[in-house]
């Protein structure tokens, strides 16, 4: 249905309304007061809703921000939202501990050794083989991309039984580079998918022009691929980075306890999860203190990620 | 082209066709070099498990014999494999829908304020936040206990601003002698009372200090001082700090229990109720001759209300899709709020200016108009869902983990988490993998169209 069809087919185009009706006059008048008060008192409505529900997203973040200040007994004894009234109870003791227990900065650290060389990996990969699927020609090219869109949707679950044990015989089980190399295989179809799409809007005479001055395809790739492609390649690794600094499934498999990173190592806290508040909230808090960070400075290739990668 | 300027060969002018295809070889040889890496991680990482997963779901635990179809049919007879399907089954009806319709409305709204952005950042910040941390952040807004958990700390408020919270719970007499149990709860004396007289009931059960502070020693009124028409007597706690009184007896430490509600019954029925003093004394008037009961009824000693158990094996899976919502959401909203704003304004202008109101508007113009971008969230929800894993892992205690339990969660306790049977662990991951094929297909002919 076209965006023809659907205005002409409105029942809005023929049939008067009711406030057309009461306003007594043609509708391309000014409204009137009192349709201009009803506007106003929606608005209102409008506003005050969404103020709601802005206070309701808030709040779990708060709550668990307020738990992480507050010392285990207050914890244990009454609700964080006590403490508002009350902020000199706050204190950063809880932090000071967790920072000071090595099994959560080690942990803290193998996120970092997880995350960044995926991230980078990813990037280059990606990168790489995007030019190839979309400026250069090999045999079955567009098949071979059709399996890699295919791939955009695998769950990583059905890899996790085969890889351990492919893992297993290699040596890579329980270590920092297995659980990156999963990673890196399980990001690529989106990145390839992303970044494929991006190189193929490149203007055809751009290549044709770097190409007719006889640049190799290295040089090209180098010099016009990406320094054009920053935006989405920005984008993939922000994306990239978030999703592998916030996984907990893969590590929990192919991580062992030396290698474990910050999410699994909370995770192992939970199970007495009352008593643990102090640790867990300044961990929770640590933990997304890092994506929080990079959400906010880099919050508009965020959003475009997002679009990029799912309105296609 | 500016950034080529520096090449390192000089430009070939009026090509030979030998070396036309020398280049076009050689690049080909760069294209597949520049794709190899990611073909070769790609084909042994992802390709190779999925045919590995198809071949060993077939085999039992160990992997010693062949059971064809054996592991999916143990999957259909499995309690816990099944709720974890019936569980994913509510996942996907639920939550796609609701993400999909709430990032609609808030989309729209969102059109309507100045502070727009500030919004959208705000509720898409949990995006960034990993599902850990969010499952912890929700087991806090979700305890039980409402001194800690927030959302029960407001159940427990809106309900005690409806009903008032019984006075004494866990009260109850010392034997059996005087007051009787009732079947609802509430207790009833044993023996029938005439008026002109006083009764002593005494309780136990409750610390002393749990009285109110106005609480005093009561004096038990003597029968001759009770009018002929009245029943009188006392409520009151059978026991004081240090001990030493003597039972059924209103010693001289004990105090009155105020505020309990007395009710004189005859035959069965109520047929009067008061409540009692500061002292615990209660009298009823004007009575006929005849023998009454007094009962204290069960509203005096029913246990607090204890709010909701969010984390209880009933609304275990609502509340953590409700956890999935608050961190989705903005996805769902900023994507189609980017498909609003690249609606055609001059269609909804005309449809408002036609006299269209806001709410035909939306139905028969927004609506349609969005209909793709709603259907890519929709799917991409989808996915999501079918995969969840961490958050169902995090937020549901240990005891309710069973209650909870969906597809992917039970792969991994199958394969990983004590059970190690990798045969069924891989038929899991089949099953998954067939759930996304639909989407798999629809990707492949969204991008074929877009390509043609």
């Amino acid at each position: 249905m076209s965006v023809h069809d659907i205005a002409e087919s409105s029942p809005a185009s023929t049939a008067p309304t009711p406030r057309q009706a009461a306003e007594g006059g043609s509708p391309r008048h000014r409204p009137g007061l009192l349709s201009r008060l009803a506007g106003r008192l929606r608005g209102g409505l409008v506003q005050g809703l969404l103020i709601v529900v802005a206070l309701i997203w808030i709040t779990p973040t708060l709550g668990l921000f307020i738990s992480s200040l507050r010392p285990s007994q207050d914890n244990a004894s009454s609700g964080w939202w006590t403490a508002l009234t009350r902020p000199a109870t706050l204190n950063l003791e809880n932090y000071t501990q967790i920072l000071s227990d090595s099994s959560i900065t080690g942990a803290f650290w193998n996120t970092v050794l997880i995350a960044v060389p995926t991230t980078a990996a990813v990037v280059i990969l990606a990168s790489l083989a995007g030019y190839a699927f979309a400026w250069l020609d090999f045999p079955g090219r567009d098949a071979i991309f059709l399996v890699v869109v295919a791939m955009l949707v695998v769950p990583v679950q059905i890899g996790l039984l085969p890889v351990a044990r492919l893992f297993g015989t290699l040596g890579l089980f329980g270590t920092i580079p297995g659980v990156v190399l999963f990673h890196v295989a399980y990001g690529l179809p989106f990145a390839v998918f992303l970044l494929r799409n991006y190189f193929a809007d490149i203007p055809q005479e751009m290549l044709e022009a770097a190409r007719m001055d006889g640049g190799s395809e290295w040089l090209i790739f180098r010099r016009l691929i990406l320094p054009v492609g920053r935006p989405a390649i920005a984008s993939l690794a922000i994306f990239q980075f978030l999703w592998v600094w916030n996984d907990m499934l893969v590590a929990l498999i192919f991580a062992d306890s030396g290698s474990q990173p910050l999410t699994v190592a909370l995770q192992s806290e939970m199970r007495q999860f009352g008593s643990n508040i102090d640790v867990l909230a300044p961990g929770a808090f640590l933990s997304l203190i890092v994506p929080l960070g990079v959400f906010f400075a880099f919050q508009k290739h965020f959003v475009q990620g997002v679009m990029a990668g799912s309105v296609k | 082209m500016s950034v080529l300027t520096r090449t390192e060969q000089p430009t070939q002018t009026g090509d030979s066709g030998a070396s036309a295809r020398r280049r076009s070889r050689r690049r080909r040889i760069t294209a597949l070099l520049f794709a190899l890496p990611t073909l070769a991680l790609l084909g042994a990482l992802v390709g190779y498990p999925i045919l590995y997963s198809f071949f060993r779901s077939f085999f039992d635990a160990d992997g010693s014999r062949f059971v064809g179809l054996g592991n999916y049919r143990e999957m259909l007879g499995d309690p816990s494999t099944l709720t974890a399907i019936r569980n994913t089954a509510v996942w996907v009806m639920v939550a796609p829908v609701l993400l999909t319709g709430i990032g609609l409305v808030l989309a729209v709204l969102t059109e309507k304020i100045r502070w727009a952005t500030a919004f959208k950042v705000l509720i898409f910040m949990p995006m960034a936040v990993s599902f850990l941390a969010a499952g912890i952040t929700f087991r806090l807004m979700y305890d039980q206990d409402s001194h800690r958990g927030a959302l029960n700390a407001m159940t427990v408020a809106a309900h005690n601003a409806f009903t008032d919270p019984s006075p004494y719970p866990g009260a109850h007499p010392r034997g059996t002698d005087i007051l009787r149990h009732q079947p609802d709860g509430g207790y009833r004396t044993a023996a029938e009372a005439r008026p002109g007289t006083s009764l002593t009931l005494g309780l136990v059960g409750i610390p002393p200090a749990s009285l109110p502070d106005d609480a005093r020693h009561p004096r038990v009124p003597a029968d001759s001082t009770v009018p002929g028409h009245a029943l009188q007597g006392v409520v009151y706690l059978d026991f004081s700090l240090g001990g030493g009184g003597v039972p059924d007896k209103v010693d001289a430490k004990e105090r009155g229990l105020p505020d309990t509600t007395v009710q004189l019954t005859r035959e069965g029925k109520v047929v009067a109720t008061t409540t009692a003093g500061s002292d615990g004394r209660f009298s009823f008037t004007g009575l006929a001759s005849g023998s009454y009961r007094v009962q204290l009824p069960a509203e005096n000693f029913a246990e607090p209300y204890e709010g909701i158990s969010w984390l209880g094996p009933t609304l275990i899976t609502p509340a953590i899709i409700g956890a999935y919502l608050w961190i989705w959401t903005g996805f769902s909203m900023v994507l189609i709020g980017a498909g609003l704003a690249a609606m055609p304004r001059d269609i909804l202008e005309a449809a408002r200016m036609d006299g269209a109101n806001e709410w035909q508007t939306f139905r028969k113009i927004t609506v349609p108009l969005l209909a793709p971008v709603l259907g890519v969230v929709f799917v991409t929800m989808v996915i999501n869902v079918l995969k969840v894993f961490d958050l169902v892992y995090v937020i549901a205690p240990g005891p309710v983990q069973q209650d909870a339990n969906v597809l992917s969660l039970q792969m991994w306790l199958v394969s990983f988490g004590g059970g190690n049977n990798q045969g069924l662990g891989s038929a899991l991951g089949v099953v998954l993998l067939l759930l996304v094929v639909p989407a798999m297909i629809l990707n492949i002919r969204r991008f074929r169209r877009s390509r043609s």
